[in-house]
């Protein structure tokens, strides 16, 4: 008799109902439409690089090729964005391209979070942040359609939903003020919060304090702290500004997006500033991106890019309540 | 000393929290795109039965509660402690007043209960959802009606009082919801 136990059981199922599996392929559909009637060319880059995302916040999968060409082995990273490959695109002269690809992150897994996920994201040549931003309503409005009524969303800067949802301002204020704060007015502050740094006290309120009091409408939120500039071009002004946007609907981030930097000099020093905060927190060196500084230095045409969580959209279109049932096959199930 | 780390938060895991035992209800992961990650977590003061919510920065550790939860046979009380054994090994463990809370009113003699033991002292006890008691006092029976409407308080061997239909009798065995304090029948013998 074979052995059976282990293998009778449910969980070979799928996550996602057929209802929603066909939602998904819908708004896949609507995507290539929009984009194709916008004369977006969709692109199709590897998921495998030598180099990776040197973001301290963002983990890599790691893993390595071992064969002709290689007999020692190759470290290889699994792409945490297609940025980088489509940069290269970019600086090639492909003109305005998206993508819809799987991602990888290691270390994320929630309510919110799957380990692999989908995301759209595109670029826009000669468009600076805010045009990005209509064009999100724009593709938003179509791909939502019947599914939620979405209207051009709410527009606010950073510093002014700070200033207006706690009085604190993060260009001017002080870490010891954001503590008060966060003290005052949530259940619990972890223990080990810094306070010589400013971003992680940001972010604490950003996600137990601010996004909670989003509401169900659809908010930008644009010009970020320079700390938090990630791949985003600099504006000096009254307060220098990191051109950089993150769209939320029903308090869910859904969408982050960069006027592009451009400058090689500074992409470089941004890769090694982050690679020492990593060596520093013990989380290991990634080594950056040549290709893409090559093709900076060649010339990235000044542009904007835009990354949305697919499967995050479907959950807001569908009303779901955790991305696993979004997805056919969600983390618990691979 | 044993630790657990964020990423091994999950639902019923013990951990010392202000020096209390603490189990977790929910743990939940918030992290923004490009930014530090959180663990917010829904905890249950396993002393006070308290539930509270915590927030930890991902990678941070706490200490692991020595927390145990084991079926137990209550004996009897001396007023002072109530006294538990352990079915196998025949050990007796005393639980004090805190410990019983206000289960000690569903507490019959031979009856398994699920003590939790912190250091292997017993800071909680849970009875079965269920008890059998007897009624000890209470109006005499309605004879004929069984409609169960309107009921009257009757007194259980235990000493809890609950509300019962009005044919039920003195001597009479009910069975009792410990989670609500509702009769929810006649012992079927």
């Amino acid at each position: 008799m074979p052995r059976t136990d282990g293998i009778r059981d449910e969980l070979w199922r799928p996550c996602a109902s057929l209802e929603i599996l066909t939602l998904r392929a819908t708004l896949l559909a609507r995507i290539r439409c929009f984009f194709m009637q916008q004369g977006v060319l969709e692109t199709d880059t590897p998921l495998l690089s030598r180099y990776g995302s040197t973001d301290p916040a963002i983990e890599s999968f790691h893993t390595r090729y071992s064969g002709p060409g290689s007999v020692d082995g190759l470290p290889l990273y699994v792409h945490t964005s297609p940025e980088f490959f489509m940069k290269r695109l970019l600086a090639a002269g492909s003109g305005p391209i998206y993508q819809l690809a799987h991602v990888f992150r290691n270390a994320e897994l929630g309510r919110r979070h799957n380990p692999e996920f989908m995301m759209l994201e595109w670029y826009r040549p000669g468009m600076e942040h805010q045009g990005l931003m209509d064009e999100t309503d724009a593709l938003l409005s179509v791909v939502l359609e019947d599914f939620m009524d979405y209207r051009a969303a709410k527009r606010i800067t950073y510093r002014q939903w700070f200033r207006d949802e706690t009085g604190l301002d993060p260009w001017t204020d002080k870490v010891a003020a954001f503590r008060r704060f966060a003290e005052q007015q949530l259940d619990s502050v972890p223990e080990t919060m810094d306070d010589n740094e400013l971003d992680p006290w940001l972010d604490l309120l950003v996600t137990h304090y601010l996004e909670p009091g989003l509401g169900d409408q659809p908010v930008f939120v644009y010009d970020f702290p320079v700390s938090q500039a990630s791949l985003a071009r600099i504006r000096q002004g009254e307060v220098p500004v990191a051109e950089r946007f993150e769209l939320y609907i029903k308090g869910i981030e859904l969408a982050n997006g960069f006027h592009e930097l451009t400058d090689a000099g500074q992409q470089q020093q941004r890769f090694e500033s982050e690679n020492r905060v990593r060596e520093q927190t013990g989380k290991p060196v990634v080594p950056m991106d040549r290709n893409l500084l090559a093709a900076l230095h060649s010339g990235l045409p000044d542009c904007a890019g835009v990354a949305i969580g697919f499967d995050r959209l479907l959950m807001v279109a569908a009303g779901l309540p955790d991305i696993a049932s979004a997805m056919p096959f969600p983390f618990s199930k691979v | 000393m044993a630790t657990y780390s964020t990423s091994e938060f999950k639902g019923g895991l013990k951990i010392m929290l202000d020096g209390d035992p603490c189990s977790i209800i929910e743990n939940e992961f918030v992290k923004p795109g490009k930014g530090q990650a959180f663990n917010r977590v829904k905890i249950r003061n396993l002393k006070s039965g308290r539930v509270i919510e915590r927030t930890f920065k991902s990678g941070e550790s706490v200490e692991a509660a020595d927390v145990m939860e084991t079926e137990l046979q209550y004996l009897y009380t001396d007023g002072e402690f109530w006294y538990f054994m352990d079915p196998e090994s025949y050990e007796q463990v005393p639980a004090d007043a805190t410990a019983v809370a206000d289960v000690v009113k569903w507490l019959k003699e031979q009856d398994s209960c699920v003590v939790t033991l912190w250091n292997g002292a017993p800071i909680s006890v849970t009875t079965p959802n269920f008890v059998m008691l007897k009624v000890t006092e209470t109006d005499p029976g309605v004879r004929g009606d069984t409609s169960g409407g309107g009921g009257k308080p009757a007194t259980l061997e235990t000493g809890a009082v609950v509300r019962v239909p009005l044919f039920i009798d003195i001597d009479e065995i009910i069975k009792v919801d410990t989670r609500t304090g509702e009769y929810v029948g006649r012992a079927k013998d």
